[in-house]
């Protein structure tokens, strides 16, 4: 027995969101009194594959195979389900990110287990029965999640649970299983990131912005608040409806869920839907000129306020608080 | 060409979240049901793909007999027509698995799901579908085109996008951009309750998750207002109190 944990690379680097799911995983594996190995596929430098080892990772399972330089769910499914057999492992952690969506249920279902999609929790283990806590309903309730299968697959909600440095000492290996020419039907031709953006779902800090904004002429100020901030932009959905904004961009129940430490909310009214995909940020900031705005109800701090008038002030206040 | 659409039977959006039975089941007392919003995305494309007699549409859903006014609700959106897997979806697994042996049975070139079923949340169904059939899946598309044999897919990605081909069957979940949800007119509306509907038994096999207990988050306290003129003070809140900047 043993915990396997998938480390998805961007660019040969690793994300925050990486090292919340290693560090998830070993206390996963100090629960089961038991080692965690990661896996890498793509091309990853030594020295960043050492960084695992920090988090906790005894082992790292390095796979470069050219042929798996482009991130393929099918394939990269096949190959952490080939790890998870030679490691004999029971447990197999992911972050909850866009390409693992892609990738756990195909994992789940190559090893026939359970798997619990956006946990928030550390498993716990009770009279035998193993559950584990997720999101359930936008965000609007969470769920308490049993698998009855002798293998578990879990992939980690971002922000859920933080980076914990163990500092053990990782030892590479370097792992070549087999790939089938029909697990890479689908062939990548373009990849387009925007690499001076914070990306949305691993934020930290949210800066969001609602129809009161007007029209997309006016986010230059929302966007050099979330520069002040290193946060990322986001937006309701009439927003993004209206091409304003793109639909990336939209948070909410028809949205991206989030859960950043910090959600500052400019011109938005709080509508359910909105809120389902929200209310689970740490720390919640409104800004709204009508002070009946839902929004507040659910708010930790509030401006009743215009917000032409109060962002540029908090511009100005953001820029002497750094100095 | 033949599209097979994955509708999922959800709560409406404005539905207040309550559990019944020591908060093992969800409160289905009073609450609307809808086709999964997602899930009108992606037929709404399927219907725009088989335009002009290119094709027909097929929605499935599992789901017990009370999911038929859903399934009628797709239908008036513009499917051609639906098949019901009879029995309770209990878990991703279980139902990807019938649709999957459905799929089996009759023939196809793609497979369409919402990106995620908005009571449960699992993102799962689409690509375990995709692993049962060993075909390709793709979650969370945002775009997608469809020559009569290749399809050019967008998917989301962290910060930007990535653009798959993929010749062959294949499966995708769709989320916004991938189409402008249909609203059902009048005629569709009327041609729904003749269109076929018919149920198909569930398959043998056991769900691997269950879950055994919902909550609801905690109450925040009351929000604590700052004086508009005085914006600065945010900051320091920010900065000392709640130590999130
Ligand atoms: C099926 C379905 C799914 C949905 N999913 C989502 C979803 O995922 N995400 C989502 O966001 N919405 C969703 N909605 C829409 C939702 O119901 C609301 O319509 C939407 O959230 C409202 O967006 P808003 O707050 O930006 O706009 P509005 O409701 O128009 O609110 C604008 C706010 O700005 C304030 N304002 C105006 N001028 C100023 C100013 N100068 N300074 C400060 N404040 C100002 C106003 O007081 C008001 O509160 C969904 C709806 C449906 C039916
Ligand atoms: N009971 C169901 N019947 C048919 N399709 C479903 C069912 N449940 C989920 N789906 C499809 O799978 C998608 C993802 O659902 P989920 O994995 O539950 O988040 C949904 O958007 C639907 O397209």
């Amino acid at each position: 027995m043993s915990v396997l944990v998938y480390v998805e690379q961007v660019d040969g680097k690793f994300k925050k969101s990486v090292f919340e799911a290693v560090s998830y995983a070993k206390s996963i594996a100090d629960q089961q009194s038991t080692n965690l190995t990661a896996i890498s596929i793509g091309n990853v430098d030594e020295s960043e594959l050492k960084t695992l080892g920090q988090y906790g990772a005894s082992k790292v399972l390095n796979v470069s195979n050219e042929q798996l330089q482009h991130f393929v769910n099918q394939a990269y499914a096949s190959v952490i389900t080939e790890a998870a057999k030679k490691e004999n492992a029971d447990i197999i952690v992911l972050s909850n990110s866009f390409s693992g969506k892609g990738l756990a249920p195909r994992i789940a279902v190559k090893l026939k287990a359970g798997l619990v999609d956006g946990a928030t929790e550390l498993p716990k283990i009770d009279g035998g029965k193993f559950t584990v806590k997720k999101s359930a309903f936008s965000g609007k309730a969470f769920a308490t999640v049993e698998i009855s299968s002798a293998i578990k697959v879990i992939a980690l909600n971002p922000n859920a649970f933080g980076v914990k440095e163990s500092g053990a000492e990782a030892v590479i290996e370097t792992f070549s299983p087999e790939v089938k020419s029909t697990d890479l039907a689908a062939i990548v031709k373009e990849i387009v990131r925007a690499t001076n953006k914070v990306s949305l779902p691993d934020a930290e800090i949210v800066v969001s912005g609602g129809r009161g904004l007007k029209g997309p002429e006016n986010w230059g100020m929302i966007e050099e608040l979330a520069n002040l901030l290193g946060a990322a932009t986001a937006c309701s959905k009439p927003v993004s409806d209206a091409d304003w904004r793109p639909h990336s961009e939209h948070v909410g129940q028809t949205g991206i869920a989030i859960s950043p430490n910090l959600y500052i909310a400019i011109g938005i009214s709080g509508a359910i839907q909105h809120l389902a995909g929200v209310s689970s940020s740490k720390v919640i900031v409104v800004i709204n000129k009508d002070p009946e705005a839902p929004f507040f109800k659910v708010a930790d701090y509030g401006i009743v306020g215009d917000a032409f008038e109060i962002v540029p002030k908090l511009i100005e206040a953001l820029k002497a608080h750094k100095g | 060409m033949k599209i097979l659409v994955c509708i999922s039977n959800v709560p409406d959006t404005t539905t207040k979240i309550t559990f019944t039975s020591n908060n093992t089941q969800f409160n289905t007392a009073g609450v609307q049901f809808i086709v999964n919003p997602y899930d009108e995305i992606a037929l709404s494309r399927a219907i725009e793909l088989c335009e002009g007699g290119k094709g027909t549409v097929t929605v499935i859903n599992v789901g017990e007999s009370q999911t038929d006014p859903t399934i009628r609700k797709a239908l008036a959106i513009g499917a051609d027509d639906a098949v019901r897997i009879n029995a309770a979806p209990r878990d991703a697994y279980f139902t990807a698995y019938q649709i999957a042996e459905y799929a089996k049975t009759t023939e196809f070139d793609m497979i369409l799901c919402g990106r995620e079923s908005i009571d449960y949340n699992g993102s799962q169904v689409a690509a375990m579908i995709g692993e049962f059939l060993d075909i390709p899946s793709v979650s969370i598309i945002k775009k997608l085109d469809y020559d009569g044999s290749t399809a050019t897919i967008e998917r989301e990605i962290e910060g930007g996008k990535e653009v798959i081909t993929i010749s062959g069957k294949f499966v995708a979940s769709c989320s916004e951009g991938t189409a402008e949800p249909k609203i059902p007119n009048m005629r569709g509306i009327m041609s729904a309750r003749t269109k076929p509907l018919i149920t198909a038994e569930a398959k043998d096999i056991e769900a691997v998750t269950k879950v055994q207990e919902f909550e609801t988050p905690a109450p925040r306290g009351a929000v604590k207002l700052v004086p508009a003129e005085e914006t600065a003070k945010l900051i320091d809140l920010l900065h000392q109190e709640a130590k999130v900047i």
